[in-house]
């Protein structure tokens, strides 16, 4: 296709708008190497004093401990809950079973708010605030549509005729599942956990309602400093947080380029 | 329980556990909190005549509705500018484009906020190099104001709004441009006359979604808007935190919903939900 002006125009357009996307996060790591006490551009020294007091700091250590047990317990949970029900969802397909399907799929749409609402307001009677047990279950139950999501798209490239094969053969229910069914839908269920983690430990909207003292995440404490504006050391924990970002998706990105060429070949 | 087995198939057991958990504790909640917006603190629609009574509340309303507007306008037009240019070029330069697109989805919330607050702020980047190249002698107000919101949640959405469109634009048939052209329309014209109108599902889906999820946005506004720009999200926090009364945040947070179960029903006339969200979870 001949490419016109109007094109080439709108691609240059669309390659700013990209750039102009990632580069503004990129501002906290000069600011994480201000020697200075207050937030501030650097100007000609730089220091990492900032980054010695994240990973001195017993309560930002604490928080960085918190978020990933609950991001980790979430992922599991969400993991193995999302991929059972997909799993269930796409054995039945019925119109019931998309009825469910849909319904499940809406702590995803509805507005956060509304869910710390629901949660907070439900967690004061059974005594769940501020502990691990009340964010697992709400992180779990916000990620576990990802994590639907994820499976069901695997779901759908998978030959039903070899779930039938498996049976055939004398298989019960359960080998054909851990045998057959699992391991086809692993990159499903890899991005789907890897969704659900990420979720949780970002998740800030739920966690400020439901966490007070006990249970102080990181998202909780990056939220406390941009709040107060001075203390450098947000600038480092952002910095921090760009550079687990960008692992997790290098390993992502790994991963499903290799599954593309199992695929391929 | 043989017969029951017989009606109900046997997928439905492990459906159950995650159905049986969002059930009780989500469903539950949620539609005690619609109770309280007619309960609270006495029955009745109280807290709903409270809309026609109270200008502040008003006032939070259009506010809110206004900055999604605006926001929703933005991004999708800026989106499909993003997503034609991807569709359009070739594999590797559309690779590196996604990359960049899924990068700044990753992003976290809290991180980019505080990056908007480094660059706008009194202090901030963009004002002293305004500064130092001697454009402007005191500083400019990017932030406190509705200005401030606005970047932060158009730099939010835009992914949001492209993936939608993406979807809708790979599934088009290239064919039909290449007619249109063959029978001597120009570019502009088969723009818009006919892939415009063809990728009216996907500006549907972008559109909506995009709009669904600036309503409920708590963060940027919050941070960036500095108590300055209150729209519903932070009155329902405090609301709830800070003044206990639910009634009035639970009016609110039945709006809402009201609002985007009606939205979603529209969306899901014009594309399959799940493809939307799988756009997005991809």
């Amino acid at each position: 296709m001949k490419v016109g002006l109007f094109s080439l125009f709108n691609r240059v357009g669309a390659w700013v708008l990209l750039l102009f996307l990632v580069t503004p996060a990129l501002i906290a790591i000069p600011v994480s190497l201000t020697p200075k006490r207050f937030l501030s551009m650097p100007s000609g020294e730089l220091s990492l004093r900032h980054f010695q007091k994240l990973f001195t700091s017993e309560e930002w250590l604490s928080s960085f401990f918190q978020s990933g047990v609950i991001a980790i317990s979430t992922s599991v949970l969400a993991t193995t809950l999302g991929t059972l029900c997909a799993i269930g969802l796409w054995r039945v397909s019925s119109k019931y079973s998309e009825l469910v399907r849909a319904f499940l799929l809406l702590p995803l749409i509805i507005p956060q708010i509304i869910s710390a609402m629901a949660f907070y307001r439900l967690w004061i009677p059974l005594g769940l605030l501020d502990s691990y047990v009340g964010l697992i279950l709400a992180h779990t139950i916000l990620a576990a549509p990802m994590v639907l999501i994820t499976v069901s798209a695997s779901l759908a490239t998978f030959d039903p005729k070899l779930e039938q094969a498996s049976k055939n053969l004398g298989a019960s229910n359960w080998t054909t599942m851990r045998m057959v069914i699992l391991p086809s839908i692993k990159p499903g269920v890899f991005a789907g956990a890897l969704f659900a983690f990420i979720l949780s430990w970002d998740e800030i909207v739920v966690t400020l309602f439901i966490s007070k003292f006990s249970v102080y995440t990181l998202p909780r404490r990056m939220w406390n400093g941009i709040r107060e504006n001075t203390d450098p050391t947000v600038a480092a924990a952002a910095v921090v947080l760009i550079a687990i970002t960008f692992i997790a998706f290098v390993i992502f990105a790994i991963q499903s380029r290799r599954n593309a060429s199992n695929n391929a070949t | 329980m043989h017969a029951l087995r017989k009606h109900i198939h046997p997928g439905w057991l492990i459906i159950a556990p995650l159905l049986v958990l969002v059930v009780a504790l989500y469903l539950g909640p949620i539609l005690n909190i619609l109770w309280l917006s007619v309960t609270d603190p006495e029955p009745g629609f109280g807290n709903y005549a409270k809309l026609g009574e109270s200008d502040a509340l008003l006032r939070i309303l259009w506010t809110t509705v206004r900055i999604c507007i605006i926001t929703t306008m933005f991004s999708v037009t800026l989106g499909y500018s993003i997503a034609y240019a991807m569709v359009h070029c070739h594999q590797r330069q559309k690779n590196y484009m996604l990359t960049l697109l899924l990068v700044s989805f990753w992003i976290s919330i809290l991180v980019r906020t505080f990056s908007w607050l480094m660059l706008l702020g009194r202090k901030g980047l963009v004002n002293v190099t305004l500064e130092d190249i001697g454009l402007i002698a005191e500083p400019i107000a990017f932030m406190r104001n509705e200005f401030g919101v606005l970047i932060g949640m158009i730099h939010y959405m835009i992914p949001y709004a492209v993936l939608p469109l993406l979807v809708s634009m790979q599934a088009l048939d290239k064919r039909v441009m290449d007619a249109s052209s063959n029978l001597g329309a120009t570019g502009a014209q088969t723009f818009w006359r006919i892939y415009l109108p063809l990728t009216t599902p996907g500006l549907v889906a972008s559109t909506l979604l995009v709009f669904i999820l600036s309503l409920g946005f708590y963060v940027t506004p919050a941070v960036l808007g500095g108590g300055k720009v209150l729209m519903v999200a932070e009155y329902i926090s405090v609301q709830l935190l800070v003044t206990l009364k639910w009634g009035t945040a639970a009016m609110l947070a039945a709006l809402m919903l009201f609002g985007v179960l009606a939205m979603l029903w529209i969306m899901s006339r014009f594309m399959k939900l799940s493809t939307v969200f799988g756009g997005a979870a991809r």
